[in-house]
């Protein structure tokens, strides 16, 4: 698990501002949604980068910058080496190969128009020179197998498959170029409970067989703490704080994180009398209008006079090994292990 | 039974529990057939107590909550058997007007969606007095003082100043504490909770969570929490009735379902959450799919994706077998279940 | 994200087969085409509308398989003669047989109906799709010019045009009127169309499957067709049949004020403005035409409604 030399993906003072209009036929700005806003991290071949973050905090506008489906700001996305952001045309087209997709909604994210086989056959049919035409067919029939489906059923239609089936459709898709990156979107979040760890298993098995690096991104801690090497907090459109998993579920620095890992139910009744709470008040503020210095500071029971002016920088603070975006991270011994 | 309403203050007088379900059948006709919904639910809820509804999408948790309010759509639904027994009386056999009365008085209901329970062209206080309007008869400025009190009582910061607002002037934790507000508007003696927290963000959940258990606290109230989430369950509910296939396959006290399942479904269920200690190992999966409700399996309706089945699962439907006093397990084996989970 | 009611997420949850059943229900594929037959098959109305449809088609392509008598032919004695076993429609004023002209005037009306659907699909069909593709200034462009013309009234803008254009009296070449007629109404009636597909890709746009696809290095072309076209047929194929019935309503409305087709073109617009003042001595050579063209409007109506209580995945 630790790191080789040279990362696989560099992500730095990613930026990226939705500009809020006001007129119909002259468009003045009066504003900005500030989704992404100064996020860097590092991502090493056969890894996982968990992500977590409330709805609103940026997670999915990052996963769409990654993805170069979106535009930055500012700041770059590198893939080995190369500013994905920077890069247009056929070279683009060439970089895509390498970084790929799994979408939250199984619903959407297939075409219900097209076949099975033509779904996971378009990769092929976009990049024509990965497989000669004549070898498609049997190339997306073993995708099938990989992702345990039915080789047979290429000529089904998706709303044939159920839920956690069609989601294995989007994997075998995302897998067909052989990328080495696979961002996951919320992966399981739209499935059935007692589907959802069959699919997490699959997202594992596939990552050792062609080793994978994977962001992934989701709301459920419990998930991301199984999957991920490192995990990365993000509120507000920020990283608050960045570390290996078991720093950041057993000794968390940054009061969110705290709150957030105490907030999540535990599935044990067991001393849930006596158990601790961090109960945050009132909701994340509007990301077109975020709080001076730290964006935390309108729900944090720590903050100081020099939180509403300095903005916490992500460094490693004392007494912890893991960077944290608080000027006062401390670890709380209240928060229980997950 | 418009006597029994005309007395709130005495709850549970007929002798079983404040709410029954009892084998209660809904069916949905649709284009492709008959889709079996429910099938055959029974389920007790007291004053006071916390009756967890645990299953996935098409188990029938949702449908058998509906038919409760009286809010099925009837078609394609259809009530097929049962009863619903609320202080004694048979729901399902009330006039309309009666179980009018009922819906919001006796029993209310919270949504997952907030946003689109809510009318978006009215003022969210004007929604609130309305409750009052309509069932108390109360004037225009009385309803509005008591849409406030309820305001502050959800703790909607600055509720006075917020009566006016309309509902997408809200976030979304706000305007789940809105629904519960008409919730429990007019004191209701029993509470349905629809995944109340799922659109929700964590953070927002705990708060929603704990403003429920401590209304109940206050008034008595028997809630039914309907999840799919187990941990939500692990914290609030006393007892749990597990659903699958529009069956309940296990009914137990919340400790005693964690610490020891009776019912391979919810074993598998158990076993499936992500745990630190076995961190890079492969989860437990329940294999297979869902059942399809137009097409359930033959005899126990878990049977295709259960690792206990023999040959008698496939032919029979098993009954819910009395574990112990309050528990109950819908299958054939369920000692070897049992005695699996314990070791 | 809307509420999915019980009924709508049992319905999906019901469409998912399990590994089990997939065996049973065997491999054949089911596209979304395939489903909409299927629904389409077990409605009386499509049917019915079906076969007047065909009948109406015949009537437009083969004439003479209903009568063989020649509509042009007039015995100015039998002038407004009412219906008989030797005319079973009666006379027109020119003594012409009335149900001949009106088996002949199909084809005018049905090929006028016909090809200025077509243009309306194709010019609102392009601009539609354009605008909602590229959206910004060439949405705000195409969606200015298209109100400019939905402002101007039907009729309006029939006499306006047909006024300046029309090919002068002397030179009755029937193609050019037709072709004429057809030009106008598509020109006034493509902004609903262009509507209904603009805001048919918008929806299909901001699908999850369009944005897999661009991550995948998908160009324009193909996220138009293969994507986003096939996904907005369903309402551009519905509104287009309810269209033919309406606009051969419409050439009927501007051939009657005079407009529109005239002689020699046969059409049943011609043969009502024809006969209105004689309503109260021979209604027949009026109403006949008439009746002709309520049924075949209806007849589009009714398939185009089929179709899409069929497609509308609601109504399932």
């Amino acid at each position: 698990m630790t790191a080789p030399a040279e990362p696989i993906l560099e992500v730095r003072d990613l930026v990226k501002h939705f500009p809020l209009t006001q007129g119909i036929v002259v468009k003045r700005q009066v504003g900005a949604i500030k989704a992404v806003d100064g996020v860097s991290l590092d991502l090493h071949r056969g890894e996982t980068l968990g992500v977590v973050g409330e709805s609103g905090c940026g997670k999915s506008t990052l996963a769409k910058l990654l993805m170069a489906l979106e535009q930055p700001t500012s700041g770059s996305v590198r893939i080995k080496g190369k500013d994905i952001t920077k890069t247009r045309g056929a070279e683009l087209k060439r970089m895509r190969r390498n970084i790929q997709m799994v979408m939250q909604d199984p619903y959407t994210s297939l075409n219900p128009r097209m076949t099975v086989g033509d779904i996971v056959g378009e990769p092929f049919e976009i990049h024509k020179d990965v497989v000669p035409k004549g070898g498609r067919r049997r190339k997306v029939q073993e995708l099938l197998d990989v992702v345990g489906l039915n080789p047979d059923h290429i000529n089904r239609y998706p709303h044939q498959f159920s839920g956690g089936q069609r989601q294995r459709i989007g994997i075998a898709r995302g897998l067909a170029l052989q990328p080495e990156i696979i961002i996951c979107d919320e992966p399981v979040s739209a499935l059935d409970v007692s589907i959802q760890a069959q699919v997490m298993n699959l997202l594992e098995r596939l990552q050792s067989e062609f080793n994978l690096a994977y962001i992934f991104i989701a709301h459920d801690l419990s998930v991301v703490r199984h999957i991920s090497d490192r995990v990365a907090v993000m509120y507000l459109g920020k990283i608050v704080e960045l570390g290996r998993d078991a720093d950041i579920y057993e000794r968390p620095t940054h009061p969110y994180t705290q709150a957030l890992l105490s907030a999540v139910p535990v599935p044990n009744p067991e001393g849930r009398e006596q158990r601790e709470r961090i109960i945050l008040q009132g909701d994340p503020p509007s990301p077109a209008n975020p709080p001076s210095g730290c964006r935390f500071r309108t729900r944090c029971w720590k903050a100081q006079d020099i939180c509403a002016e300095q903005v916490p920088l992500l460094q490693i603070r004392e007494g912890s090994s893991h960077p944290s975006a608080c000027h006062f991270a401390e670890v709380n011994d209240a928060v229980g292990t997950h | 039974m418009v006597e029994v309403l005309s007395e709130p203050g005495s709850r549970g007088t007929t002798g079983g529990a404040l709410l029954e379900v009892d084998n209660l059948h809904v069916e949905f006709r649709t284009r492709a057939g008959v889709a079996k919904a429910v099938n055959g639910v029974t389920y007790t809820v007291d004053a006071g107590e916390t009756l967890a509804v645990l299953g996935e999408s098409g188990s029938g948790k949702s449908v058998t909550a509906q038919t409760i309010m009286g809010i099925l759509d009837m078609p394609p639904g259809k009530i097929t058997g049962g009863e619903i027994r609320f202080r004694g009386s048979d729901l399902l056999k009330l006039p309309e007007d009666q179980r009018r009365k009922i819906r919001g008085e006796g029993i209310s209901m919270v949504f997952q969606d907030a946003l689109s329970a809510l009318n978006p062209v009215f003022p969210v206080g004007w929604q609130i007095a309305e409750m009052f309007r309509m069932h108390r008869g109360a004037s225009r400025s009385d309803a509005k003082k008591k849409a406030v009190e309820l305001m502050d009582r959800v703790r909607i910061p600055g509720a006075k100043d917020r009566v006016n607002d309309f509902p997408h002037q809200f976030s979304g934790g706000m305007r789940q504490r809105i629904m519960i507000a008409m919730a429990i508007a007019l004191d209701p003696e029993i509470l349905i909770a629809d995944e109340p927290t799922t659109a929700l963000d964590v953070t927002v959940q705990a708060q929603i969570m704990g403003l429920l258990a401590e209304l109940q606290r206050d008034s008595n109230m028997g809630l039914i929490l309907i999840t799919h989430d187990l941990g939500v369950v692990a914290d609030v509910a006393d007892k749990i009735a597990v659903m699958y296939g529009g069956r309940i396959v296990e009914n137990a006290p919340v400790h005693d379902l964690y610490r020891n399942p009776a019912h391979p479904y919810s074993k598998g269920l158990l076993e499936s959450i992500p745990r630190v200690d076995l961190k890079g190992q492969e989860l437990y999966a329940i294999k297979g799919t869902p059942p399809n409700l137009l097409d359930m399996p033959t005899g126990c309706a878990f049977h295709p994706r259960c690792p206990y089945k023999r040959d008698n699962c496939v032919t029979d439907v098993p009954p819910l077998n009395t574990v112990s006093g309050t528990r109950g397990s819908a299958c054939h084996y369920w000692r070897e279940v049992i005695d699996d989970s314990a070791s | 994200m809307s509420e999915p009611t019980v009924t709508q997420d049992l319905i999906q949850h019901t469409e998912q087969p399990t590994e089990a059943l997939a065996g049973v229900r065997s491999n054949r594929p089911r596209s979304l085409w395939r489903d909409t037959w299927d629904i389409l098959k077990r409605r009386p109305i499509f049917w019915i509308s079906l076969a007047l449809l065909v009948m109406f088609l015949l009537m437009a392509a083969f004439p003479s398989l209903f009568t063989h008598k020649d509509p042009s032919y007039a015995q100015l004695a039998k002038g407004m003669d009412p219906p008989s076993s030797e005319a079973w429609f009666g006379y027109d004023l020119q003594g012409r047989d009335v149900f001949a002209r009106t088996v002949y005037g199909a084809r005018a009306s049905i090929v006028v109906g016909v090809s200025a659907t077509l243009l309306t699909v194709l010019l609102g069909g392009v601009t539609g799709v354009l605008a909602a593709y590229y959206s910004r200034w060439l949405d705000a462009i195409i969606s200015r010019v298209g109100e400019m013309f939905l402002g101007v009234p039907y009729v309006l803008g029939g006499i306006i045009i047909l006024g300046t254009i029309a090919p002068a009296q002397t030179s009755p070449n029937e193609v050019m009127i037709m072709a004429v007629v057809v030009l106008v109404l598509a020109v006034l009636g493509w902004p609903i169309l262009m509507r209904i597909a603009r805001s048919a890709v918008i929806q299909a746009k901001h699908q999850d499957y369009v944005q897999a696809a661009r991550a995948l290095g998908a160009g324009p072309i193909r996220i138009i067709f293969k994507h986003l076209l096939p996904n907005s047929l369903a309402p551009i194929l519905v509104y287009s049949t309810i269209t033919i019935g309406s606009y051969i309503g419409a050439e009927a409305t501007l051939s009657l004020l005079g407009i529109g087709l005239r002689p020699p073109v046969i059409s049943w617009g011609i043969a009502i403005a024809d006969h209105t003042r004689y309503i109260r001595t021979g209604a027949h050579a009026m109403l006949f035409p008439a009746l002709f063209l309520s049924l075949c409007v209806l007849t589009f109506v009714m398939l185009g409604e089929a179709v899409r209580d069929a497609l509308d995945p609601k109504l399932r």
